[in-house]
């Protein structure tokens, strides 16, 4: 019987080929032509050595550190390890980010579905959709990383060798082949799609975040993250094997735990036990917006603890960052360096500028919420009730603006609590906790855009990439010196920097009405179409 | 020639005693109805039969064949039709219809597959994340029936079909009978049961408490009775008399099946005019078991 375990893994997997073909060339697509026109821009950007030693200046600090990883080959900053050092780090991220998204849709939510069931009862083995799942992603890791790699080696730069472009494509590959298998395994415990989502997603940020203190304060910590391991390749500059090896080694451990416990485990159950619900609504769920915030709950909540530990995560590096600045100023006395104060604030600033952007996602995806009610045939139900279509989703909006608040103020206040603790001097408290909350209107400018898309029932997409594009806008706007006009289309940009530079009434009004206009068409255009389910 | 044997069954789920001691036993060419209200374990013991579950304990074999250690082999001579389908909303039905097909390892019958989609009235070009419920439902059916199976497991293939789509389904289910075939049918429609099962099981808070051919089942209830009577009937004192109506010399009433002889000679007495009787419904049988019965589990 142990040879029949994985039984037709070959159809299973042409299956999800057949299923996630568009959606796989998509993800592998983006990565190469994201990583390729990196390295051009860098390339042409700083092509002297003498410029890219200037940058290098720039990036030898703490707060970087946390922000990208460790830099390598500092002291001669080719175009590869610079490369190395600003992309990798946030590009194993990303390639985190689409393993688990791949591996729910194939593990959990087909078998939260029935459809596991249905291939269950044909003659394939126990093991043989999971099995097909893991090997589809083996691939597409392989693929992704053997086309990156000779994709940079063809870019034909001198510091990028063949051993090194493989490298950083291993890199990539064996990241997502180990949050593939992690989520292989979240998907044993718990019972639901959306847990086994959250919990990956917690184990990908606490990996992110781990890897972000031990790099600064304590090299060992770092060594509990995946990150750490596959960062310490150290690519274009040492380029170490040893590590990709490693980190496949304990994602094959994983996955074989995964698959251990799918087998001895019921169809349908998990290892953690899901509790029962309430018998009746509470008075509060029998509102609509009760009922609303009341399905939403558990996603806030997740989401406001893990931003405050974001928050926190940053805020306690800024003492690091504090004491480096003020050696640096000790030493270098009479350059015209910029006050221990600015420099920090400079890094508080990015800090929370990149909170708010992530801050924002869990406030789109309560309006998107909208969506897959309709999706699933549930708005029926609740519209077919007295309640008028605008109405309807103006209470999703409401609740979106409520989380919203939620958001920014626990990413603020863990940001500010772990900040203040360990500043000495240069920033308060109330900085802090400003630094995040000015960009408030900004997320409600995404909110907006998303609630027209909600009211289009289209196109949900260019939300989120317009989201990733404001994202590029904060993290390599100054490496990649973008012009202007290209960062003008950025609400974040438009707000000003507290506390480097003065809260300006203005620009937040101003951003404020657009962000208005844009929910009153989003609620227009949802009065005038169909409601599919 | 027995076809799927199951003995004491027993199923926990934490501490849900979901299936308590379940017996069931199909022999070729029979259709095996399996009734009983929501909750009681149907789906439980369907999915153990098919390896998807493990029994806590008990023993089932399909084809003289260990339902869990040799899931794979049995399935190769087995169709499953749940009662909520769910597909794969990127491809299209007809896709899916040949998927299920290949992963049998059989050719795909394009002359049998077309005869099924025409009857069963389905636009195989259409994406599965379009289909409604019941014509997800109907690509399950139109997989299974093509398969050339030797014992299908229905659980409550109908829930979403309309009447029409109902009587298509219950002639597929007579033509693999008349080939020979053994199904089981988990149904709530009792109608459906009536007119397709020989056997009859109804299981109850994880039990099954009664089964047997519908012959079987029906001695051990009521029949109803209506009788007109040239003089007033006494039946005050009568055993295994129940729902009595009297309107004039008319009654309608249901006796106990052991007692009838005894109510038919009492009645007899008073010079009987006319008398209907009626066989009971599986409807009665079934509301006989649950009278005041709210669901299977508490
Ligand atoms: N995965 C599970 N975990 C816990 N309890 C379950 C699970 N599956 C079924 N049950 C319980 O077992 C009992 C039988 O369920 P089921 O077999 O689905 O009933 P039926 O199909 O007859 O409606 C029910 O009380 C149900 O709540
Ligand atoms: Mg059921």
């Amino acid at each position: 019987m142990g040879s029949q375990l994985f039984l037709q893994i070959g159809k299973l997997s042409r299956l999800i080929l057949r299923r996630d073909r568009v959606r796989i060339l998509a993800w592998i697509f983006s990565f190469v032509l994201i990583s390729l026109i990196t390295v051009v821009a860098f390339d042409d950007l700083y092509s002297s050595q003498d410029e890219r030693q200037e940058i290098a200046a720039t990036m030898e600090n703490p707060a970087i550190t946390a922000l990208i990883g460790k830099g390598y080959g500092l002291d001669h900053y080719t175009v590869g390890a610079m490369m190395a050092h600003q992309m990798l780090a946030m590009t194993l991220l990303i390639v985190g980010i689409m393993s688990i998204l791949l591996v729910v849709r194939h593990t959990r939510s087909d078998e939260e579905e029935g459809r596991v069931e249905l291939i269950r009862s044909l003659p394939t083995g126990r093991l043989a959709n999971i099995g097909a799942t893991l090997w589809m992603m083996t691939l597409t890791n392989i693929a992704l990383a053997l086309i990156t790699g000779v994709g940079l080696y063809a870019l034909g730069i001198e510091s990028m060798d063949l051993n090194g472009s493989l490298l950083y494509g291993a890199a990539l590959g064996v990241t997502g082949i180990f949050f593939a298998a992690v989520t292989a395994l979240c998907a044993q415990l718990t019972e639901t799609s959306k847990g086994v989502i959250g919990l990956s997603f917690l184990i990908l940020g606490v990996s992110y975040l781990v890897r972000a203190v031990g790099d600064v304060t304590n090299e060992t910590l770092s060594w509990f993250s995946p990150f750490g391991w596959v960062l310490e390749s150290q690519v274009y500059v040492n380029d170490y094997w040893w590590p990709i090896v490693m980190t496949l080694v304990v994602a094959i451990v994983i996955a074989g735990v995964a698959l251990y416990l799918n087998a001895i485990r019921d169809l349908g159950a998990g290892f953690i036990p899901t509790k029962g619900g309430k018998r009746h609504a509470s008075r509060f769920s029998q509102h609509h917006i009760g009922l609303t915030l009341r399905l939403q709950k558990t996603s806030i909540i997740s989401w406001a603890v893990v931003l405050f530990i974001f928050g926190a995560t940053y805020g306690s590096v800024l003492g690091d960052t504090e004491a480096y600045f003020a050696e640096i100023e000790l030493m270098k006395e009479v350059m015209q360096q910029p006050g221990v104060g600015s420099m920090t604030l400079q890094f508080v600033t990015m800090i929370a500028a990149i909170m708010a952007i992530f801050s924002t996602i869990p406030v789109m995806m309560s309006v998107f919420k909208v969506k897959k009610e309709e999706k699933q045939n549930r708005i029926e139900h609740v519209l077919a009730t007295a309640i008028s279509r605008p109405k309807f989703l103006g209470h999703y909006l409401l609740v979106a603006l409520i989380t919203s608040l939620i958001m920014f103020v626990s990413g603020a206040l863990g940001l500010s609590i772990a900040g203040a603790n360990v500043i000495e001097e240069s920033v308060s408290f109330s900085d802090l906790f400003n630094a995040i909350i000015v960009y408030l209107p900004a997320s409600w400018v995404l909110l907006g855009l998303a609630l027209v898309f909600v009211g289009l029932g289209r196109f949900n997409g260019l939300a989120w990439l317009y989201l990733g594009f404001t994202f590029v806008i904060i993290y390599f706007g100054g490496i990649l010196k973008f012009p202007d006009w290209v960062k003008n289309l950025s609400p974040y940009e438009h707000i000003t920097s507290v506390p480097i530079d003065d809260f300006s009434i203005v620009s937040t009004f101003v951003i404020t009405l657009v962000a208005i206009g844009l929910m009153v068409l989003g609620l227009y255009f949802y009065r005038r179409r169909d409601i599919k389910g | 020639m027995v076809v799927l044997h199951a003995e004491g069954l027993t199923k926990q789920f934490g501490k849900v005693q979901a299936l308590n001691g379940v017996n069931m036993e199909v022999k070729e060419g029979e259709v095996y109805g399996f009734i009983g209200p929501n909750g009681a374990g149907k789906s439980t013991t369907i999915r153990i039969l098919l390896g998807i579950l493990k029994a806590s304990s008990g023993r089932a074999s399909i084809f003289g064949k260990d339902v869990w250690r040799d899931a794979v082999d049995i399935h190769k001579r087995l169709a499953y039709v749940p009662g909520d389908v769910n597909l794969w909303s990127s491809l299209t039905g007809g896709e899916v219809i040949d998927f299920f097909t290949k992963m049998r390892g059989a050719e795909i019958d394009k002359k049998r597959k077309e005869n099924l989609i025409d009857r069963f009235q389905l636009d195989p070009t259409k994406k599965c994340g379009t289909y409604s419920k019941g014509n997800r439902q109907k690509v399950a059916l139109v997989s299974a029936f093509a398969a050339d199976a030797d014992l299908y497991i229905l659980d409550e293939p109908t829930s979403g079909l309309d009447p029409l789509m109902e009587r298509v389904f219950q002639e597929c289910v007579m033509e693999a009978k008349e080939q020979g075939k053994s199904v089981i049918l988990s149904s709530h429609i009792l109608s459906e049961v009536e007119r397709l099962c020989d056997t009859v099981g109804i299981i109850r808070q994880g039990e099954i408490i009664e089964s047997g051919t519908l012959q079987d089942l029906r001695h051990l209830t009521r029949t109803n009775l209506l009788i007109e009577t040239k003089t007033e009937l006494t039946l005050q004192g009568l055993p295994g008399i129940h729902d009595v109506q009297q309107d004039g010399n008319t009654y309608q009433l249901q006796v106990d099946t052991e007692h009838l002889d005894q109510v038919i000679q009492h009645v007899s007495q008073s010079g009987v005019v006319k008398l209907e009787s009626a066989p009971p419904t599986l409807e009665d049988l079934f509301m006989r078991h649950y009278e005041g019965e709210a669901g299977g589990v508490k």
